[in-house]
C-alpha cells in the first residue's frame, strides 16, 4: 500500500512538474512582451517615427529611415518570395510528377533550413559583388530567398487540401486545367495561402543576420534601390551593443515596434485561418 | 506539421486524349510551363547557393585543408586562419542550450499533449507559436540588458560558490560568454522542441495509453514508460531540429557571447561562434583569403544544419507514420 502511495505521489509530482515547464515556457512570452512594453513604451515618441538618427549625445532622434528601409526591403522580398513560392506551389500541387515534385520539395526544405547568416553570404555573392556595393536590392534578395521555401511549402499544403471533388466538378463542366486552378482551387484555398504568406512575411520581418552585409546600414535616407539602407532589426543590433544610454532607449523603442508588428501579423494570420477555409463540401 | 501525411491525389490526366495543340490553346501547357519555371527556380536558387559557398571558399580549402578545422590561430594580418575556437564556441553554446532546453521542452510538451484539456493545450500552443516568431535580435536585446546582468550578479557567482570546484564553473564572472549564450539559445529553441514534440506525442495511438492504464500504471508511468518511448524517435527529431537552429543562430549569440576567439573549459569565459564571427567580420574582411575563410565557415554551418535537418525530418516522419491512430482531440 505504501508502494502505491509512493507511485501516486511520483505521478502527481512529475505531472505537476510538466505543468510548471509549460508555464515557464509560456511565461517567457509575456515577460518579453511586458519588458518591451515597459522599456520601449517609455522611450517611444513621435520623433521615433519621423526623425533621422542623431549623432551620439544629441537627443531627440528617430529611426524614420530605418522604418522606410525595412518597408522597402520587405516589399522587395515579398515581390521575390511570394510569386516564386506561390506559382511553384501550384506547379507542385497541380502539374508535377512525383519525381520532379520530390526534387523541388527537397530543395525548398533544404533552403528553409539554411541559417540566415549563410543566406546573407549568398546574397552578398550574387548581388553585392557584381554591383560592387551594399544595397536595398541585395537585402531584399536575401530576405526574398528566405521567403520562398516558407511560402512554397505551406501554399502547397493548402492547395492539396482542397477536396478532389471540387477539381473534378470544375473539369466536368469543361473548364480547362488552368481555369480550374485560377477560378476554383486557388479561391478555395485562399485563406490558407494568405495565412502562409503573412506568416512568411512576419518571419523575415525580424531577420537581421542576412541584412548585415547586404543592406548594411545607413545613417541617412537611402534613395532608390542601389544604396545601403538602414533597417529596424539591424538598427536594434547596432544600438543595443553600443555603449550609449540614449541609443539603448532607441533600441528598446525599435524592439517594441518590430515585435508589435510581428505579433500583430501573426495573430491576424492565424485569425484568418481559424475562421475556417471557405470550402463548400458536398 | 509532423502529422500531415495525408496527400490528396491529383486530379489526374483528364486531358490525356486531347491533342497538344488543343491544350496549348486552352492555356494548360502555358500555365504548366510558367509554373514549372517558378518551381525550377527554387531548385536553381538552392543549387546556386551551394555552388557559391563552394566556389567562394576555394582558397582556404586549398591552402589549409583540414588544418582549417584543427588550428586555433585566427590572424588576418598574417593570413593565418584556423576555425577551431569558433567551432568550439558553436558546439559548446549549442550543447548548453540543449542541456537546458530539452528537459523543459519535453516536460512542457508532455503537459500539452497528455494532460491539458484540448482548449488549454491549443491556447498554450498558440502562445508557443508566437514565442517562436519573436525575432532573434529581440532575444539578443533582452539578452544584453537582462540575462547578462543577471548572470554576472547572481547566477554565475551562485554557481561558482556551489559548484566552483568544477572547471566549467571557474574563472571570473563577466556575464557574457558561453553560458549566457547557451541560456539565451535555450530560450530560443524551446518553442521548437515543444511544438514538434507535442505533435509527435499526440500521434501516439490512444490504445497504448489505455493499455498501460488498464495494467494498473499511474498516469505518469503510462506517459513516461509507454507514450514517451513510443514517440522517442520523433522527440529525437525535435531535438535535432532545435540543435540545427541553435548552431545557425546568429544575432542573439553575437550579442552575448563576448566575441573573443578563445577556447576555455570555463563556461563563464567569453567566446565566439561560427555565425557570430561571420556576422562581425564579413564586412571588414580585407583580402580574398580572409573573406573566403569566412565563407568556408558559412559552408561548414550549411553542411552541419543540412545533415541535422535531414536527420530530424527522417525521425519525425518515421514516428508519425508509426503512430497511425492518434490521440488528437
Amino acid at each position: 500500500m505504501n508502494r502505491l502511495r509512493w507511485r501516486k505521489f511520483v505521478s502527481g509530482f512529475m505531472l505537476t512538474m510538466t505543468g510548471v515547464c509549460a508555464l515557464v515556457a509560456v511565461s517567457v512570452l509575456f515577460f518579453i512582451l511586458g519588458y518591451l512594453l515597459y522599456h520601449g513604451g517609455t522611450s517611444i515618441s513621435w520623433n521615433f517615427f519621423t526623425k533621422l538618427p542623431t549623432p551620439v549625445g544629441e537627443s531627440g532622434g528617430g529611426m524614420a529611415n530605418a522604418i522606410v528601409g525595412s518597408a522597402k526591403l520587405l516589399a522587395l522580398a515579398t515581390l521575390i518570395g511570394v510569386p516564386i513560392g506561390f506559382l511553384g506551389a501550384i506547379y507542385l500541387a497541380e502539374f508535377s510528377g512525383s519525381s520532379v515534385a520530390f526534387v523541388v520539395r527537397y530543395s525548398a526544405d533544404l533552403l528553409n533550413g539554411v541559417p540566415s547568416i549563410v543566406i546573407g553570404i549568398f546574397a552578398y555573392a550574387i548581388v553585392v559583388l557584381p554591383f560592387k556595393h551594399f544595397s536595398t536590392l541585395a537585402g531584399g534578395v536575401a530576405l526574398g530567398v528566405m521567403m520562398i521555401p516558407i511560402t512554397l511549402r505551406s501554399t502547397e499544403e493548402f492547395l492539396l487540401g482542397v477536396p478532389r471533388a471540387l477539381r473534378e466538378a470544375a473539369m466536368a463542366l469543361g473548364a480547362s486545367k488552368w481555369k480550374t486552378i485560377a477560378t476554383v482551387i486557388v479561391p478555395a484555398a485562399y485563406r490558407g495561402i494568405l495565412t502562409a504568406v503573412l506568416l512568411a512575411f512576419a518571419r523575415i520581418a525580424g531577420e537581421t543576420a542576412p541584412l548585415l552585409f547586404t543592406a548594411f546600414g545607413n545613417e541617412y535616407w537611402s534613395p532608390g534601390w542601389n544604396q545601403p539602407t538602414a533597417s529596424l532589426p539591424a538598427m536594434i543590433f547596432k544600438y543595443a551593443i553600443a555603449p550609449y544610454e540614449d541609443w539603448h532607449r532607441q533600441a528598446w523603442a525599435a524592439g517594441l515596434v518590430l515585435l508589435g508588428l510581428i505579433l500583430v501579423i501573426n495573430i491576424f494570420a492565424r485569425a484568418i485561418l481559424a475562421r475556417g477555409i471557405a470550402v463548400p463540401r458536398s | 506539421m509532423a502529422t500531415t501525411t495525408t496527400t490528396v491525389p491529383n486530379a489526374g490526366p483528364v486531358s490525356g486524349s486531347r491533342s497538344f495543340l488543343h491544350r496549348l490553346r486552352e492555356g494548360d501547357e502555358i500555365a504548366r510551363i510558367i509554373t514549372f519555371l517558378f518551381a525550377a527556380s527554387v531548385v536553381l536558387v538552392t543549387l546556386l547557393l551551394v555552388f557559391e559557398l563552394w566556389q567562394g571558399s576555394v582558397l582556404p580549402r586549398h591552402k589549409f585543408g583540414f588544418a582549417f578545422f584543427r588550428t586555433s590561430v585566427w590572424d588576418p594580418i598574417f593570413d593565418q586562419f584556423g576555425a577551431l575556437p569558433f567551432i568550439y564556441g558553436t558546439v559548446v553554446t549549442a550543447g548548453v542550450s540543449l542541456f537546458l532546453a530539452v528537459p523543459l521542452g519535453i516536460g512542457a510538451a508532455i503537459f500539452l499533449a497528455e494532460l491539458a484539456p484540448a482548449r488549454v493545450s491549443d491556447t498554450l500552443e498558440f502562445f508557443i507559436d508566437l514565442l517562436a516568431a519573436v525575432p532573434s535580435v529581440i532575444y539578443g536585446l533582452l539578452g544584453v540588458f537582462i540575462v547578462v546582468p543577471l548572470m554576472r550578479q547572481y547566477i554565475q557567482p551562485g554557481l561558482k560558490s556551489v559548484l566552483g570546484f568544477l572547471p566549467i564553473f571557474s574563472g571570473p564572472a563577466y556575464g557574457i560568454g558561453f553560458l549566457t549564450a547557451g541560456v539565451v539559445l535555450a530560450i530560443m529553441v524551446i518553442p521548437y522542441i515543444i511544438s514538434v514534440s507535442r505533435e509527435v506525442l499526440l500521434s501516439v495511438p490512444r490504445d497504448q495509453r489505455e493499455a498501460a492504464l488498464a495494467l494498473g500504471s499511474t498516469r505518469w508511468e503510462s506517459t513516461w514508460k509507454v507514450v514517451v518511448p513510443f514517440a522517442r524517435t520523433g522527440i529525437m527529431g525535435s531535438i535535432f531540429l532545435a540543435l540545427a537552429r541553435a548552431l545557425g543562430e546568429t544575432m542573439a549569440v553575437t550579442m552575448v557571447i563576448g566575441n573573443t576567439p578563445i577556447i576555455s573549459a570555463s563556461l563563464f569565459s567569453p567566446g565566439y561562434s561560427i555565425a557570430a564571427v561571420i556576422a562581425n567580420e564579413f564586412t571588414e574582411a580585407t583580402g580574398e583569403l580572409y573573406t573566403q575563410s569566412l565563407i568556408e565557415l558559412g559552408l561548414v554551418l550549411f553542411l552541419l544544419t543540412f545533415v541535422l535537418n535531414g536527420l530530424a525530418r527522417l525521425l519525425i516522419v518515421a514516428t508519425s507514420q508509426r503512430g497511425g491512430g492518434t490521440g488528437h482531440t
